[in-house]
């Protein structure tokens, strides 16, 4: 307070101090509790601070009290749109722990449910960004195809989002007989949604204007950041875990990765599009390979992975979503950590919001899709 | 021109339509529930012997994630009579419905087919903890739900309670008089 009243009664040394400007953690366009500091010259970002923590649960924590069918709730919790992807790295976590050979059908199953959720993750995305950047219409043609594929999760799982179907060594139930006709029914419908909801915003002119070129981000500077997923393949970088560490049966299906060229928003939105179309052809594949079987290992009721610790990726639909447990043959696990690609992906923030204009702040936020659960845990 | 037209179309297309929404608490225009869907955990009616299918073993209340459970067991007085097989049975069980988050881990661990997440999901109440559920409501809850749908136990051989008939316990006056058939 001194400092400002000598500088402003000393006129040599009067200059203009940057502009603090608070958004958040009650901001309806940060996706939850975020809040973001930008210190402003007029119009033009000169730095931004995130501040995260205010939606921490302490799940690691809780894992370490809880045994392994209960941490499958929690794990639910993290990317709260996307369920299925995180309780699957969790149960893979500790399969691998246990030396676990899981029945291909449930692999399927598994497969199938978590491509699902990843298309209705991205259809989410697509409608809320489409609100980010001015546009109404979009979050209903979003939200009518999710609700599509919820409907479809209650039939399967009985929720339409905590679901805690995956399990330690398979998945809770066998799916219900009607499945294959009904989510071929769904694939028909989605692929006409897809193509729907991409030609209502893609090519739009507004649309284009407020994307095009704003907040890029090239591949080694997101590589540096930690960014995957799709805000990594924006930037040119062919890198999915499906590909490169395949893991369960996604060696069997044949799909392209979508990568952008430019690493600006437009492209970040353009392959969360592309990538519900691959994720189409994927669900279409393992629904004619399908076959038959047992969906369970046998496993103990009550699971006691070794001693010993393992480290496991998997690509969620925001990127590297991986789990490292390490077990000390209990029936509770010693240590959980999770790798939430959220959180590494919204570092990339302070790069992407330099020299930027403060209205395009809230798109380029957005294009990142962070999820506040999964970044603060 | 003709897209102006398209338009109008459309709009009157939409303008024939009868509404998809409907007034919330109507009964008739409820969406259907799903078969599997997982509504607040239940207790079960055990019909062939006409008491509850709990036994109190309290698995479900220490397998709960969120704690949201209670229960306390009695010595059944239908196993002292002999027209029961439950040694014991469920005297005091308590659910905090806002509590529970619909996860299911109850149904699992249960070994007596006593508990299953029925359909019942609406948790407007009138008083401020009329959430948590006691014995009454919750067997309450599951006889809608075993009327509503086809639930049978999973285990009916070993779990329902109705004592084997006459004939296998017709000898027993015999033994009581010493005599031994071979």
């Amino acid at each position: 307070m001194v400092n400002i009243q000598t500088q402003a009664s000393n006129q040599d040394s009067l200059q203009a101090v940057d502009m603090m400007l608070n958004l958040g953690p009650q901001h309806p366009s940060t996706h939850g509790v975020f809040r973001l500091v930008l210190w402003l010259d007029g119009e033009r970002i000169v730095r931004a601070e995130p501040h995260i923590g205010y939606l921490h649960r302490g799940s690691e924590k809780l894992c370490e009290r809880e045994d392994y069918t209960q941490i499958i709730t929690l794990f639910d919790r993290l990317d709260y749109v996307a369920n299925l992807n995180g309780e699957l790295a969790f149960c893979m976590a500790a399969e691998k722990l246990m030396g676990l050979e899981v029945p291909d059908r449930a692999w399927y199953v598994r497969s199938i449910l978590c491509e699902l959720n990843r298309i209705a993750s991205h259809m989410l995305f697509y409608g809320v960004y489409g609100l980010d950047t001015g546009a109404m219409t979009p979050i209903l043609y979003g939200f009518r195809e999710r609700e599509r594929i919820v409907l479809l999760f209650e039939a399967v799982t009985g929720a339409r989002m905590m679901h805690n179907f995956i399990r330690v060594g398979g998945v809770k139930q066998d799916l219900p007989e009607d499945f294959v006709q009904r989510v071929n029914k769904l694939t028909d419908e989605l692929k006409r949604g897809i193509e729907e909801c991409d030609q209502l915003l893609t090519n739009s002119e507004l649309f284009l204007a407020r994307t095009k070129g704003v907040g890029s981000i090239d591949g080694p500077t997101a590589r540096d950041y930690g960014c995957t997923g799709p805000v990594l393949r924006a930037s040119g970088v062919k890198e999915d875990v499906r590909v490169s560490e395949p893991y369960g049966i996604y060696d069997r299906f044949e799909f392209g990765i979508p990568v952008g060229s430019n690493g600006d928003c437009w492209d970040r939105y353009y392959i969360r599009v592309e990538e519900m179309r691959q994720s189409l052809s994927i669900i279409e594949q393992a629904v004619k390979q399908m076959e038959p079987g047992p969906i369970q290992a046998k496993v103990r009721r009550i699971a006691r992975p070794p001693k010993g610790e393992a480290y496991v990726r998997t690509e969620s639909p925001r990127g590297d979503f991986a789990v490292f447990l390490v077990s000390d043959g209990g029936d509770k696990p010693y240590r959980v950590k999770v790798r939430a690609p959220s959180f590494a992906n919204l570092q990339s923030i302070t790069h992407m919001l330099r020299d930027a204009y403060i209205a395009d702040a809230v798109v380029i936020l957005g294009s990142i899709d962070i999820i506040l659960g999964e970044v603060d845990r | 021109m003709l897209g102006n037209l398209k338009g109008l179309l459309l709009t009157l297309k939409v303008m024939r339509r009868e509404p998809v929404t409907a007034q919330y608490p109507d009964p008739s225009k409820r969406l259907p529930i799903d078969k599997r869907f997982m509504g607040f955990p239940a207790l079960l009616w055990d019909n062939s012997n006409d008491e509850p299918f709990c036994t109190g073993c309290m698995v479900c209340v220490r397998a709960c994630p969120t704690q949201c459970m209670s229960a306390e067991m009695k010595d059944n007085p239908k196993f002292a009579d002999g027209t029961s097989r439950r040694r014991k049975i469920i005297e005091k069980f308590e659910i905090n419905l806002s509590r529970c988050i619909l996860c299911g881990i109850c149904v699992d661990v249960c070994n007596f087919d006593a508990i299953e997440m029925s359909h019942e999901h609406e948790l407007s109440k009138f008083e401020r903890n009329g959430a948590r559920a006691a014995l009454p409501q919750l067997l309450a809850m599951g006889k809608k739900y075993q009327a509503e749908t086809t639930w049978q136990p999973k285990q009916p051989e070993k779990n329902l309670g109705k004592p084997p008939e006459k004939p296998a316990t017709a000898p027993q006056p015999e033994k009581v008089g010493g005599v031994v058939t071979s």
